[in-house]
Order: structure tokens, then C-alpha cells, then sequence
């Protein structure tokens, strides 16, 4: 037997050549160096490491993907337009296999000084903007996914907002995977830096095809000075056999306030993690939402770090679980020595419909102050049969009635998004997956 | 013909047998309460005539309006205009009560060969439905009965039945938990509801509510049994001899 180790791994021995053809800077070079050095320290994480317990990644391991290439013309912009979930009148980048692709993107109308586009071409067009950011949140030395996306990074979404400015239209960021034989890998990377008092919305996507079973190991940084104010969104929509593992990283200033809404509803093994580390005074609000069915597996991941005083973080996470998908959630809540008066507070609940259907769920408290405030905590549940009969006695269809109290168990996290296209559509799709559930 | 009929109804939950051979005839605009001691089968009886599954019929037959009701879904009953309020009405966050009702009522009509109610119709439907009952209009936009007081439950129940506005509605101890004062509202909106065609079967364990909604017939429940039937004076013959004095009358008649 020939465990993974001593197979010929395909990212090492693609490096060099993809060095040599990517252009940066000498300081990317040597980024890119170290994190493949890294990864080929690392490895892939088994499910003997901690943090990938629940989630076996040897599928992804064992693929000998292909790098994803630039295919224009694989996707036109009214097919785009109708797989989209976010208002399109919004400025929007599209990228295609990773590659940034100006044709089904348009600007929209951005304040002055806003900057937004091609990671890669601002890079190399105005790199000290990108500099004093770019891998120095996202952390790779314990990560191997996010040491290979910052190894093996082409393009990305980079949007900067100077001080004082606020965008209100939101910006959407799109990841179109084309798919394809052979399976293709994409490592998208995308910087978004809000300055001192200033104020954005990114909404995420994440699509491909169907029975398709390409990867995506996107890696996201988000900095923001103080007081500014970020609301992200990132929308997991890939194909049913893909996968999909990735990082939001956020870096957040004094007074600033950061919310995250983490939204999976496709892919065949997803992993998703979201971090963010806290300044003084700093309001954190992380929500998520997954709905999983057939053989699906979503893994989400959530660290909080309150490193300063007055801190304060909210997450809501809530799961629909269905057929024999799989689900984690690992919210883990850092308090520092330093945070005093940091007000913490997780929740987790899944809904499970099936008897096959499994949650792992844990909460993770490393609490070093003393004067604080943290409160968590999990359920796992069914649709309530008392609930079911109190609707028919009203004369409510039964499957009616379980799509109804699906749906209500999902809504407080739905009603949270602020988006209102975005929200509007994911009612909808909520529905037609019920709908489709019990065909 | 009679709104409904129970010939010799056996039930049973978890392998113990709860009714024992019900008989009962209820006619268009009558009033039945029956009453008993707990355990007696008052909620059983309730319960199998709404549909709820928990509870297996063995015997006997349910004929409302001349139909087989039995083989009906309990949702399919409700259409056909039987309506339970809850003993214990049930919370379901997330749900407003507005979406319930609407939605509810909407389907009732259809069944009926009715147009549905846009929302605004719907509204004035329900606003004077909730003077009736002295509720606070707020009630709409919050979640079916989350949060709400045992008087507020018991109220929104019997304001679902006039929304409704179904033939045959039960009251499943829709008295136990409320002060007076409640008790009057509740009973107001429901002596509202009497009509030459709607029915009613009023379930209580206290003499007390039959004050406010006076019977037609008191039938008296014992060990999944009618063991006594009478006017509205048997239930104040209960009042003063308790179920036990009642029990023990019948236990010499049997012997």
C-alpha cells in the first residue's frame, strides 16, 4: 500500500514552472516560496489532526487536479445574470477559473477614491497598496489550504475604501468555476481593506456546474481601520460534486464593526473557515446558514480572537441537515488576558430531517480574562411533531406544514441578511429545495 | 341528519386502551360539554376527533355529516370545518400569526369553492375578530403563540375559530388556567360563535365554565365510558357530588 505522502505530490512538483510563469513582485516570489515550503512540511491535514476531525479531506488529497485555466466565452453574461443571487446593478467582478475576466465585470458607480478590481493587476500596477496587507492576516504555517492558495494564487478581488468613505451599493465578487475533464483546482485570493470610518458591503459568490468535481481553495483578508464598518457575505453555491475549502480572514480595527454571513448551500465536501481578530471595542457578528441533503458535507469553522479590551462578538449559526449529508460546526471563542469586559456569545442549531443525517457541533472557550461575559450554545433537533398537528388542525397540508417550520427554523438567520436581493432569493431557493425534497 | 356521530368508539395510545366504546349524536347548533375526572378520556376523545395520530382507533365509527371522518387526514377534517382549540396550543417561533391564519383560512376557502382573501380583506376579517376577543392587534406580527401568556394562548385559539368559522368546533379544557376575567372573554367570543348550524363540544374538568357557555347536553366521562347524560343541571349535580360520588353510583348500578 502507497499511503498519499509518497506519491508524487502534483502542487510540488507543479511549483517551479508555475513560478517561473506567474509575474509579481520579488516580495510575492518569496511569499510563494515560503508557503509551498510550508504545504510540503504540512501535508494534507488528516482526520487525526484536531481541527480536521470531523472532515476527511483525502478526496481532495487524492485528485490530481489540474490548474484552473482562463476559458473566456465559457460563461456569457446573461447566463451569468441568471445563476446570480445579488442585485446586479451593484459593481461586480466576475472571475472565471480564478481568472479575473473584465467582460462580465462592470464597475458601477463608486465613490471617489474607491478602489476595486484584479487583485493581480493592482499588484502589479500599484503594489504598495497591497503590500502592507497581503498575507499578513491570513495565516498559512498552521493551514495547509490557505498555504497553497498562497503558493499557487493567480487573481482575485481586491477593493479598497479610504478613510471616511462610505459605498452603499454592495460590491459583488464572483467565482464562476467553468469545470471540465480534467478536474481543475482554483485558489482565488481576494484583499479588501476598509480604512479608518469608512463603510462597505462585499457579497461572495461561489458557483460551478453541476456533477462536476472541481475544487476551489479561495483565501480572503479583510483589514479595517478603526471605526470602519464591513459587511460581508459569502455565498457557497458550488456544483454538487465539487469542493470547496476556504478562509475568511478578518483583521479589524479599534470601534470597528465587522459582521460575516457565511452561506453554504452547494458543493459535495465543503470546508469553510472565518476568523477574525478584534481591537478594542471592536463588534463582531458572525452568522451562518447551511443547508446540506443527498451526501453532502459542510464544515464550518469559526474562530474569534478578542485580543483587547471591550470586545464584543455575536455568532448565530443554524443548519438544515437532510438524506445522509454531514455537517460541523467548531466555533472557537478566544478571550486574551487583556480582553476585560469582552461580551461573548455563540449559538448553534441544527434542524435534522433524516435519520441519516449527522452534526458534529463544538464549541471551543479559551477564556485568560476575568471580567467577561461568554455564553454558547448547541442544539440538534427535529421538526416538532406537536407543531406538524397544531398547523394540519388549522387545515395546513402536512408537507406544507414541514416546509413551514423548515423554513421558520431558518428565518431569524435569513431575516439578518441585509441585502435585500440576495435575501429574497434565498427564501426562494430555501423553498424550492423543500419543494424539490419532497418530490 | 346529525352534524355528528360517534357509535361505539374505541381508542387506544401505547397499547392501553383509553376509550371504551364512545356513543355519541350531535345535532346542527348544539351545544355538548362532557366532563370527567382526569384520565377519564375527555382529551382522548378530542384528540381522535381531530386526527391526531398518537392515538389508535380499534372500533367503532365517526360519521361526520353522513362521512366516513376516521379516514380523513387531520387537515382534511379542519377543511371540512371540525376545529380543535388546544389544551395545550402549541408555539411555533418563526411563524407569525398573521402567515398562519391567512394561510390557514385561505386553504379553507379554497376547499370550500371560496376566492382567497388578498391580505388586505384578510385584515378586516381579522381585525373585528380580534375586538371580539379584546386582543391587542401587536398579537398578528408576533410568532404563533411564542411568548404568549396561558390567557393569550387561550384566547388566540378561540380567535382562530371565529377567523375560521368552522361547523364543529371542540374545546379541549379550554378553561383550565384562566382568571375570570379571561374566562368571560373567552366564553363571550365563543357564545359569538353559536348558529342554527355550528356545534360545539365543550371538554371541561370545572362546573365552572358551563356557566358562561351553557350546555344543551352534559355527558359525563368515566374510564373511556359516557356513564351519565343529562341537561345542564347534571353538571351542577357534579358540582355538589363530585366525580367520585358519581363513580361509585355507577359501580353499584353495573354490579
Amino acid at each position: 500500500m502507497t499511503s498519499v505522502a509518497e506519491q508524487p505530490n502534483p502542487y510540488l512538483a507543479n511549483f517551479p514552472a508555475f513560478a517561473a510563469r506567474i509575474s509579481g513582485q520579488a516580495w510575492t516570489q518569496r511569499l510563494r516560496e515560503s508557503a509551498i515550503e510550508r504545504f510540503a512540511e504540512l501535508g494534507f491535514p488528516t482526520t487525526r489532526d484536531e481541527e480536521w476531525r470531523f472532515t476527511n479531506v483525502a478526496p481532495i488529497a487524492r485528485a490530481a487536479f489540474e490548474p484552473a485555466a482562463y476559458t473566456p466565452h465559457a460563461i456569457t453574461p446573461e447566463q451569468l445574470d441568471r445563476r446570480l443571487f445579488a442585485d446586479s446593478s451593484a459593481c461586480r467582478l466576475v472571475f472565471v477559473n480564478g481568472h479575473f475576466a473584465a467582460e462580465l465585470s462592470c464597475a458601477g458607480k463608486m465613490p471617489a477614491g474607491v478602489r476595486t478590481g484584479s487583485l493581480a493587476r493592482v499588484l502589479a500596477e500599484q503594489p504598495a497598496l497591497v503590500e502592507p496587507h497581503l498575507a499578513r492576516y491570513a495565516a498559512f504555517e498552521n493551514h495547509a489550504f490557505v498555504a497553497l492558495n498562497t503558493a499557487l494564487w493567480e487573481d482575485g478581488g481586491f477593493v479598497w475604501v479610504p478613510k471616511g468613505v462610505v459605498v452603499e451599493a454592495p460590491i459583488h465578487l464572483v467565482f464562476v468555476s467553468t469545470g471540465g475533464a480534467p478536474p481543475a483546482v482554483s485558489h482565488p485570493r481576494t484583499l479588501i481593506v476598509a480604512e479608518r470610518a469608512s463603510q462597505v458591503t462585499i457579497v461572495e459568490s461561489y458557483l460551478g456546474p453541476g456533477g462536476e468535481g472541481y475544487f476551489t481553495n479561495p483565501v480572503t483578508e479583510i483589514s479595517t481601520g478603526e471605526g470602519a464598518i464591513v459587511d460581508h457575505y459569502k455565498l457557497q453555491r458550488e456544483g454538487d460534486d465539487a469542493f470547496h475549502v476556504g478562509t475568511v480572514q478578518a483583521q479589524l480595527g479599534r470601534s470597528a464593526n465587522f459582521t460575516s454571513h457565511s452561506i453554504s448551500l452547494g458543493g459535495a465536501l465543503v470546508r469553510s473557515d472565518t476568523n477574525a481578530v478584534l481591537s478594542e471595542g471592536t463588534e463582531v457578528t458572525l452568522n451562518g446558514f447551511y443547508l446540506a441533503a443527498g451526501r453532502q458535507h459542510v464544515d464550518h469553522h469559526i474562530a474569534v480572537d478578542h485580543a483587547k479590551p471591550h470586545g464584543a462578538s455575536h455568532e448565530l449559526y443554524k443548519g438544515i441537515l437532510d438524506g445522509k449529508a454531514s455537517a460541523v460546526f467548531n466555533g472557537r471563542i478566544l478571550v486574551r488576558k487583556d480582553a476585560q469586559k469582552t461580551d461573548a456569545k455563540q449559538t448553534n442549531k441544527n434542524l435534522v430531517l433524516s435519520e441519516d443525517a449527522v452534526i458534529n457541533t463544538k464549541p471551543e472557550l479559551q477564556i485568560y480574562a476575568d471580567d467577561v461575559r461568554c455564553t454558547h450554545g448547541a442544539t440538534i433537533g427535529q421538526l416538532d411533531p406537536e407543531g406538524i398537528f397544531y398547523l394540519q388542525s388549522r387545515g395546513i397540508g402536512k408537507e406544507e406544514a414541514r416546509d413551514l417550520l423548515t423554513y421558520a427554523f431558518a428565518r431569524d438567520v435569513i431575516d439578518r441578511i441585509r441585502v435585500e436581493p440576495l435575501r429574497e432569493r434565498l427564501e426562494q431557493v430555501l423553498f424550492e429545495r423543500l419543494h424539490d425534497h419532497r418530490q | 341528519m346529525s352534524l355528528l356521530e360517534i357509535r361505539n368508539l374505541h381508542a387506544r395510545v401505547g397499547g392501553r386502551e383509553i376509550l371504551k366504546g364512545i356513543d355519541l349524536t350531535i345535532q346542527p347548533g348544539e351545544v355538548h360539554a362532557i366532563m370527567g375526572p382526569n384520565g377519564s378520556g375527555k382529551s382522548t376523545l378530542a384528540q381522535v376527533l381531530s386526527g391526531r395520530d398518537l392515538y389508535e382507533v380499534t372500533g367503532g365509527e365517526v360519521l361526520f355529516d353522513g362521512r366516513n371522518l376516521l379516514e380523513l387526514s387531520p387537515e382534511d377534517r379542519a377543511r371540512e370545518g371540525i376545529f380543535l382549540a388546544f389544551q395545550y396550543p402549541v408555539e411555533i417561533p418563526g411563524v407569525s400569526n398573521l402567515y398562519f391564519l391567512k394561510a390557514a383560512l385561505n386553504t379553507i376557502r379554497k376547499h370550500k369553492g371560496l376566492p382567497e382573501l388578498d391580505a388586505m380583506d384578510f385584515l378586516g376579517v381579522v381585525q373585528e375578530k380580534m375586538a371580539l376577543m379584546e386582543m391587542d392587534e401587536s398579537l398578528l406580527n408576533r410568532a404563533v403563540n411564542t411568548g404568549f401568556s396561558g390567557g393569550e394562548k387561550k384566547r388566540n385559539e378561540i380567535f382562530q375559530m371565529a377567523v375560521l368559522e368552522p361547523r364543529f368546533a371542540i374545546l379541549d379544557e379550554t378553561d383550565s388556567g384562566l382568571d375570570i376575567d379571561a374566562l368571560k372573554i373567552v366564553a363571550n367570543g365563543v357564545n359569538s360563535l353559536r348558529s342554527p348550524e355550528r356545534s360545539m363540544l365543550v371538554v371541561t374538568h370545572y362546573q365552572r365554565l358551563l356557566n358562561y357557555i351553557v350546555p344543551d347536553f352534559v355527558h359525563v366521562l368515566a374510564e373511556g365510558r359516557i356513564v351519565k347524560s343529562g341537561d345542564k343541571n347534571l353538571a351542577l349535580e357534579l358540582e355538589e357530588t363530585g366525580y367520585a360520588g358519581l363513580e361509585e353510583a355507577e359501580a353499584f348500578e353495573r354490579a
